[in-house]
């Protein structure tokens, strides 16, 4: 059987590379990074751990951005012209997911814009945007920004995740204030008197928080957090079996520079001004797609045997016509089985359509099933 | 007495009166991780040294299970079909992938005994 050889590139380091070596975690490249993709503990335990108690998580490769201009109209209207979201009615404090749109309607890269909290960062913007794709997305809104509006990568900060049940708890210990955010909420906050700027979200379906920090900090706050019995540091390959069993995508994989946001199932995150006015790249083709439909739609997908349908496998129609690509796939610890998202044809998409799954060679029967395979267990604004 | 093995591919076969036994070694169980699916072979099938003959899966991604030796498929481990885990558990024991019947026992002889399948190992990490 064949193992992957290592890779000879030079990769680049979080500030909390030591601790993962500490930890004895199993340090894979991912984006350039020298990431852990799991610790002693390993996938499967790592993910049940997350949805039962809590998980830490590094993901300082992300790329932290800031947009600064003169007021908040000012930076909302230049990055409303980039993606689709409604930016500016975002109250202070408050998070939208988004994503940049090239002129097809195609999507450049997904990220988080979040409008900070305190009337001082008034015409300040935080973007997050994925760690393979933060060159590209710099150089293209650098470009494409009005006088007046600049782009500064924060680049000396660290990002980690808590995620799961027991999340708010062991924040709330730490740092009264982390609590009262609802879903989606974000401020600056100390953390142990440490200071860090805090939203509620995460990646993995569950409650949590992303905690940015000054990278001299990181360290600090990574061996307080784990201070409590119920977390347990997680890799990125728990990060990915949780986020796909939450029906969330990943980019280069679900999504890339093809497919539009409603193709992807994320319409959602277009706020009804913004369908309707327009005003960002491919609104042609996604106007039409919000009023005709898209010609394909991701879907979830149950394998019915056992066997996982990875990455790449072909989606056929019982008679055999192609109908689509597995984007992602894999085993669920959670839910016990199998699990797939892809793309098929939309009048194929409907939940119960029944599909096989082309898997070395033979025709694995399968069903078009709802997203999310597990329920989300966000905390709504109250 | 057996005669016991080691492949490039981190399979291990013992061959014991013309019958070889295959799985994957301890070593391979580690880098794969938790184990989640296996496919085996027919029995009755016959295969050829290097052939992809069994599929293990782990969380991470599918690996095929080369066959060290030709030979004929006379038993298979359904064990491991409803209990995948059992690779992580007892890779190099309980966790069989497929006996072969043995024809030319003698090519095993190309093969790395455990002292130079362990070296190979800790080369390649």
């Amino acid at each position: 059987m064949g193992l992957a050889p290592a890779s000879d590139q030079p990769l680049k380091r979080t500030p909390l590379s030591a601790q993962h070596l500490t930890l004895g975690a199993k340090m894979v490249p991912f984006a350039g990074y020298e990431m852990p993709v799991h610790y002693p503990l390993g996938i499967l335990k790592e993910h049940l751990h997350t949805r039962g108690q809590a998980g830490l998580f590094d993901v300082s490769h992300m790329g932290q951005v800031c947009l600064i201009g003169p007021d908040h109209a000012t930076t909302a209207a230049a990055l409303e012209r980039l993606l689709p979201a409604d930016i500016a009615n975002l109250r202070p404090g408050q998070q939208r997911y988004s994503q940049l749109l090239n002129d097809a309607g195609g999507i450049i890269d997904d990220l988080m814009v979040t409008r900070p909290a305190s009337a001082a960062d008034d015409g300040r913007l935080f973007l997050v945007v994925n760690a393979a794709r933060k060159e590209v997305d710099c150089a293209h809104i650098a470009a494409r920004l009005p006088a007046g509006v600049q782009l500064v990568p924060a680049a000396d900060r660290a990002l980690l995740a808590v995620q799961g049940p027991e999340a708010a708890r062991i924040l709330a210990a730490l740092c009264p204030e982390a609590p009262r955010l609802a879903f989606m909420q974000a401020r600056s906050a100390p953390i142990g008197g440490i200071e860090c700027h805090i939203s509620r979200s995460g990646y993995t379906g569950e409650d949590g928080f992303e905690i940015s920090v000054a990278a001299e900090h990181a360290e600090a706050l990574w061996q307080l957090l784990l201070n409590d019995d119920a977390i347990q540091p997680i890799g990125l390959g728990a990060r990915d079996s949780l986020r796909l069993e939450a029906g969330l995508c990943l980019y280069g994989h679900d999504i890339d520079e093809t497919t539009s946001p409603v193709e992807a199932g994320l319409a959602w995150s277009m706020q009804k001004r913004r369908r309707s006015e327009g005003g960002f790249p491919g609104a042609n083709r996604i106007q039409d797609e919000l009023a005709n439909g898209p010609k394909r739609k991701r879907v979830g997908i149950r394998p019915d045997g056992r066997a996982p349908a990875r990455e790449g496998t072909e989606i056929r129609a019982l008679l055999g016509d192609h109908l689509g690509v597995v984007t992602s796939g894999g085993f669920g610890p959670s839910v016990g089985a199998p699990i797939a998202m892809g793309y098929v044809a939309a009048d194929r998409a409907e939940v119960g359509t029944p599909v096989n799954l082309m898997v070395r060679g033979k025709a694995l029967a399968g069903a078009v099933v709802p997203l999310p395979f597990v329920p989300h267990r966000y905390i709504p604004r109250s | 007495m057996a005669t016991e093995r080691f492949t490039k591919d981190h399979e291990w076969v013992r061959l014991d009166a013309g019958i070889a036994t295959v799985g994957i070694t301890d070593h391979a169980q580690r880098q794969l991780g938790d184990v989640v699916f296996v496919e085996l072979p027919e029995v009755g099938r016959k295969v050829v040294a290097s052939e992809a003959v069994a599929v293990v899966e782990s969380v991470k991604a599918a690996s095929d299970v080369f066959s060290p030796i030709a030979g004929e498929v006379t038993h298979v481990n359904g064990e491991l079909i409803g209990q995948p885990a059992l690779v992580n558990e007892d890779a190099e024991g309980k966790a069989w992938f497929f006996k072969l019947k043995v024809v030319d026992g003698v090519a095993l002889d190309a093969l790395m005994d455990r002292a130079a399948y362990e070296a190979f190992v800790k080369e390649g990490s």
